[in-house]
């Protein structure tokens, strides 16, 4: 019992670092918010966001806005441990490895949910839809969960490697792609108010998902910050 | 290090087999009633994708099996190594020849070589998975951190290949399945005759055969290769010029 809060306790600490040194810096969180906003503006002149074809790729748009901002996001929030040599020091504590992923992953995530809770209303605004749907917040929330838990993993290896910021996304998209692909879905089904057991299907791929890509990931994750 | 016995023993067979599935495939096998000659590229595209998905599976335990014995003993978990790269090598030239040859079969029966079907999308994703494996392997000096974060992509990469598989039953998909049944929107299905059932386990066999021998030969260049490495360095250091 006392090992589990002394575990719990370790991972609140590592995002808690993440998260002061973001309200000190705030580094990572502008650069995402002013890239996602970038794409969507992109977006605006490369599809033409008319209202009529607006409904139907609204989550499209979303979704790609979120998994690049992603990446920008977990990047930087690993390749700041790499740099600096804090990874070494995290890794000297005597805490286990995996609740230095958990902490990280929990970061990250607050970082993902808060550039999506600013990236809605603006576009809620911008194109006078109303994107607070209750269905919406979920999937974003299921969502980010799956796309963070691999995409820490994965950064944490491409920080390493010598072609590391070019590697992120090359690992990230292809195994992000279930989650990514049933996260779309679902939103595009939330948007177009399509009955429930025609969303629940992707709702449930995207919880297995997230069940496969926490666990393997909780898993593996101390042979690859190993020395 | 000489070819073995055993490994010259399988090449033979396994052209043998190759050539045995090949006359099956044209002279044993019925000739489908709508579809004409162009179904028997079925046999080796469905062989072609079992190998595909077989050594990705081999890849992902190889990792497994890497990271559990690389803490014990670094020196003989590197053949583990040398397996899972020599898979994933095979797996992406045997799913390559499952697209082409699906493109083959799609241009009569579907009237277009390509689609952005769930299945040939989730297919050709899978292959993507596999290219960042190696491109990953690319950007590590280590060998030892390179078998690692190997083992551990290999791993979490096989984790979208049952996603690939089942993607058909889950989204309706045009792509026919032979084995179970049909959604209704599958264009190309047909039933099998015994013939045909027969030379389809036979060609899944031959394939499966095939790519033993292929990943025993790429096992031995990796294990060449590094002793090529050895050799060097070893010459380097006496001062060779």
């Amino acid at each position: 019992m006392r090992e589990n809060t002394r575990f719990w306790r370790s991972m609140l600490a590592i995002t808690w670092k993440d998260l002061a040194l973001e309200w000190r810096s705030r580094e990572i969180l502008t650069a995402m918010l002013v890239f996602a906003l970038l794409v969507i503006f992109i977006f605006n002149y490369a599809l033409e966001l008319t209202p009529q074809t607006r409904s139907e790729v609204t989550a499209g748009v979303l979704w790609v806005t979120f998994a690049f901002a992603g990446t920008l996001g977990l990047n930087r929030s690993l390749s700041v441990e790499k740099d600096r040599g804090c990874l070494d020091g995290l890794l000297l504590a005597p805490v286990d490895r995996s609740a230095i992923y958990l902490g990280k992953t929990l970061a990250n995530l607050i970082f993902m949910l808060v550039v999506a809770a600013i990236v809605l209303p603006i576009y809620s605004l911008l194109y006078n839809t109303n994107l607070f749907l209750p269905g919406l917040a979920l999937v974003i929330l299921l969502g980010a969960i799956g796309y963070v838990a691999v995409g820490t993993l994965l950064s944490s290896m491409a920080v390493q490697a010598r072609t590391r910021d070019m590697l992120l996304p090359v690992l990230l998209f292809p195994i992000a792609i279930p989650i990514l692909l049933a996260a779309v879905k679902a939103s595009s089904g939330f948007l177009q108010a399509l009955p429930f057991e025609e969303i629940s299907p992707w709702l449930n791929l995207l919880v297995v998902y997230d069940v496969i890509f926490i666990s393997v990931s909780f898993m593996v994750f101390e042979f690859v910050v190993e020395e | 290090m000489d070819r073995s016995k055993a490994l010259t023993t399988l090449d033979i067979v396994t052209g043998l087999l190759m050539a045995g599935a090949t006359a099956m495939v044209f002279f044993y096998a019925p000739l489908e009633a709508v579809m004409g000659e162009v179904q028997k590229v079925f046999y080796f595209h469905v062989a072609a994708g079992w190998v595909g998905m077989l050594s990705f599976l081999v890849a992902a335990a190889c990792g497994v099996i890497y990271l559990v014995s690389a803490r014990k003993d670094p020196l003989k978990a590197v053949y583990w190594d040398r397996v899972a790269v020599a898979a994933v090598e095979i797996g992406m030239v045997f799913a390559f020849i499952n697209i082409v040859t699906g493109a083959i079969w799609a241009r009569p029966i579907w009237n277009t070589w390509w689609t952005w079907d769930p299945r040939l999308t989730t297919a050709t994703i899978m292959e993507l998975v596999y290219a960042a494996y190696l491109m990953l392997r690319q950007g590590i000096d280590d060998p030892e951190k390179r078998a690692r974060f190997g083992a551990v992509y290999a791993i979490i990469g096989f984790m979208s290949v049952p996603f690939t598989f089942f993607s058909i039953r889950i989204f309706r998909t045009i792509h026919p399945i032979v084995i179970g049944t049909n959604e209704a929107g599958a264009m190309g299905a047909f039933d099998m005759t015994p013939k045909m059932a027969q030379t389809f386990i036979v060609s899944l066999v031959v394939f499966s055969v095939l790519f033993v021998d292929v990943l025993w030969h790429r096992i031995r260049l990796a294990a060449l290769a590094d002793k090529v490495e050895q050799l060097k360095l070893q010459w380097e250091s006496q001062g060779g010029e």
